[in-house]
């Protein structure tokens, strides 16, 4: 199979670390060769901040380029246009509505594009948008937007309702599987 | 056992399972998680050093022991241990020894982009440079081996995208070598005139010695697919060739980038119609090639300037670009910035509203260098800020003095901070020096340091006193300030800078993000009060923001640090949360 390629961005600490080692956990167990790319350091300071997944046969390049994603998952509605050139003809988008402003906007610099949302469907780009933040404040805290966003991408995938909860019981502490379960039930079913 | 590591938890693994027993490293990205991880197992004595330099002499001195050894740093903490490195390829070693350095192509976090290979070819010692993480894991253990074989130490060179990336690895158990026997030995190690001009002869035969190996090993391999382009490559370069090239070219992949093989280069390009070098960084395996009389082309196609990725290798091949999305849309820039609640904040609002020029150094804090504080006028090298101070101050004389400082965190003061605040002291500059103490290594992810009270393992440790150590190398005027103060940092500030000789201000405030400072509940703008002044805004909380004219704060970023509110002029921000 060609290889397939999920970017995951958003904004430095909104808790992208654990989709990304939850997706790749899955992948492994599916029996793929996986790439998680990601960089620490300064950049994740509050800046934005990137995720490549890559899965197939043989893996080669650990990051994705123009044209090539087969999904992007956004955990905030400009960073989702930010990315966009990444995104493949016939990619899908899943991004959460939370908007979060960046230090150009703080300080009036720069304005925050409230419609990028729209211009990137005008574009004709496949575009499946939720307001994560609430289902993951209705699963039981805030930092949960990662696993909703996670099982709306789930939606797309050939892997069962099962095995991403069996990937989500061995990538989280003990005590929090059972508001991780809840927040990917929420996603899923919205 | 099949695992997702990541590049430097793949070293670490290697390492542990070669038998190494001792391990001393500085914390910089990318190469921090090597340590980190090996600090895991038992079975290896691992610790955070004041700097590289000392990190890569406890290495000598485990090997000298007899131990298997490691350290490990980001491509500038090699310049700090260069000094041992060079002599190290002299003596030699008795324990194997790696020394891991990363380099960070597209300078994701850090002040330049210099290529770490130079330092093997300078040092005249083997280099390794895996391109995934199974290679990473297979290269930290083959490099003992290779050390102790050849009485070397041995450079690992990781990069950014092979020390962060996650890819499959295959381990094996821990294969306990022991600690050999120590045995005096003065020619060897005993690096004076007499003894060193024997040794060059030997390093030079060494060299000879793993040309030859270079030209068949199991570092380096040729993928021979057709005849018409050749590519050699090495670390994610070929990573990238392979996803933009696939099997239309043959491949020769260097593992060992230092020394570099010739017979099988010239052997392999013999084959080819053409030859092209991609390598990040610099044009070093293709000067190579062009002294060994073979006609490449590399670095006229392939740039010396940033990272490297399948598009940029398929747009210098002259390979049609995917189709993308373009949205004609401006977004705007999202930089990293300093944290809600950062204590570095305060400090740099008082520089900024005092206009004191400032030489900035290198940590979380050099952030302040952003809008809208921009309270930093120079960043160079870990430490430069205090001597740097020093220098501008010489040159500029008393009125430089007055309005001059100099800011530099806890962990880099012990790094190399510390001798130029005794150059101040010894050679009188009314300086003054700022550090900004927020009890932890941060911008590399919370490593403990000597000012901490903790070891590597988190057990505590002996705390080295910043009020003492500075008065005892001769700074008689030693103030520790709340940065969340603003009026007292003022007045200090200001008092500091007038006085007649030179100073140090420890601006003492933990790291926000530390799991025992707890946060207080998020403040809110009572939007009656606030008159839209944007007094709040100049503090660059990214926690305030402006929205339909009145100020507002996210709660969710929001640490309850009251700062802000002090600024208010109308207190309009207040503490208790109106539900």
């Amino acid at each position: 199979m060609e290889t397939k390629n999920i970017m995951i961005v958003g904004v430095g600490g909104q808790g992208s670390l654990l989709a990304s080692k939850l997706l790749g956990r899955l992948l492994v167990d599916e029996g793929y060769d996986v790439k998680v790319s990601e960089v620490h350091g300064m950049s994740q300071r509050g800046g934005s901040v990137v995720t490549y997944v890559r899965y197939g046969e043989k893996v080669y390049s650990p990051i994705i380029e123009e044209g090539e994603a087969d999904y992007i998952v956004s955990f905030e509605k400009i960073e989702a246009a930010r990315w966009l050139s990444c995104l493949k003809k016939d990619g899908k988008i899943i991004v959460n509505t939370q908007q979060i402003d960046p230090m150009p906007v703080i300080i009036g610099a720069a304005q925050y594009p409230t419609d990028a949302l729209d211009k990137i469907a005008e574009k004709g780009a496949f575009v499946d948008a939720l307001d994560a933040l609430s289902l993951a404040e209705e699963a039981g805290s805030s930092k949960a937007v990662n696993i909703v966003l996670m099982a709306r991408l789930a939606k797309y995938f050939d892997i069962s309702y099962d095995k991403w909860i069996e990937a989500i019981e061995k990538s989280v502490a003990p005590k929090f599987v059972e508001l991780n379960k809840k927040a990917f039930e929420l996603g899923y079913n919205y | 056992m099949k695992q997702l590591l990541i590049g430097n938890a793949a070293v670490a693994r290697g390492l542990y399972e070669a038998g190494c027993n001792v391990i001393s490293s500085y914390p910089g990205t990318p190469s921090t998680e090597i340590t980190e991880f090996a600090a895991k197992y038992e079975e290896i004595y691992c610790e955070w050093a004041p700097n590289e330099k000392v990190a890569c002499e406890v290495s000598f001195g485990a090997s000298l022991q007899g131990a298997r050894t490691a350290c490990a740093m980001k491509h500038v903490g090699l310049n700090v241990a260069a000094d041992p490195l060079f002599t190290l390829s002299y003596t030699g070693v008795n324990g194997g020894m790696v020394i891991c350095v990363a380099d960070d192509p597209g300078m994701h976090s850090s002040q330049n982009e210099q290529d770490s290979r130079h330092y093997a070819i300078g040092a005249k010692v083997p280099m390794l440079e895996p391109a995934d993480s199974q290679e990473s894991y297979d290269f930290a253990k083959k490099a003992f081996e290779l050390s102790e074989k050849y009485d070397t130490p041995v450079l690992l060179r990781m990069c950014t995208r092979i020390a962060h990336s996650q890819s499959i690895v295959e381990t094996g158990e821990r294969n306990e070598v022991g600690v050999k026997k120590y045995e005096k030995n003065p020619a060897k190690y005993i690096m004076m005139p007499g003894n060193a001009k024997k040794r060059h002869p030997f390093v030079e035969e060494r060299t000879a010695l793993l040309t030859e190996l270079a030209e068949d090993c199991e570092f380096n391999r040729i993928e021979y697919t057709d005849s018409k382009i050749g590519v050699i490559t090495s670390g994610a370069s070929y990573q990238y060739v392979k996803e933009a090239l696939g099997d239309s070219v043959s491949v020769y992949k260097l593992g060992l980038v230092n020394p570099l093989p010739v017979k099988s280069v010239k052997e392999f390009a013999s084959k080819m119609d053409k030859v092209y070098v991609i390598e990040e960084l610099d044009g070093i395996i293709e000067s190579h090639c062009r002294n060994i009389g073979l006609d490449v082309t590399g670095k006229e196609l392939f740039s010396c300037i940033g990272e490297f990725s399948q598009k940029t290798i398929a747009e210098a091949m002259g390979k049609e670009a995917k189709k993308a999305y373009d949205l004609a849309m401006e977004i705007p820039m999202r930089p990293p910035m300093m944290c809600a609640g950062c204590p570095h904040r305060g400090m740099y609002y008082v520089l900024a509203k005092n206009k004191v020029t400032v030489l900035g150094d290198i940590g979380c804090y050099t952030l302040g260098a952003m809008p809208p504080l921009t309270a930093l006028d120079s960043t160079l090298c870990m430490g430069a800020s205090i001597s740097g101070l020093h220098g501008f101050n010489m040159a500029g004389g008393e009125e430089s003095e007055k309005k001059s400082v100099c800011v530099i965190g806890d962990s880099t003061f012990m790094h190399s901070g510390v001798t130029g605040l005794i150059n101040i002291a010894y050679n009188g500059s009314n300086s003054t020096v700022i550090i900004l103490d927020n009890s932890i290594t941060g911008m590399t992810g919370h490593q403990q340091n000597p000012t901490t009270g903790y070891n590597i393992k988190g057990d505590p440790a002996s705390k080295i006193d910043l009020e003492t150590l500075c008065r005892s190398v001769g700074i008689n005027r030693v103030t520790v300030v709340d940065p969340y103060d603003l009026k007292e940092c003022e007045r200090v500030l200001k008092e500091e800078l007038s006085a007649d000789e030179p100073s140090v201000i420890i601006s003492r405030r933990p790291c926000v993000l530390l799991k025992y400072v707890k946060p207080k509940k998020p403040l809110v703008v009572n939007k009656d009060k606030c008159k839209s002044c944007k007094k709040c805004m100049s503090f660059g909380c990214p926690a305030i923001s402006m929205h339909d004219g009145k100020a507002e704060i996210d709660k969710t970023l929001c640490v309850g640090c009251g700062v802000c509110s002090g600024l208010c002029p109308f207190g309009a921000i207040e503490s208790e949360v109106q539900e």
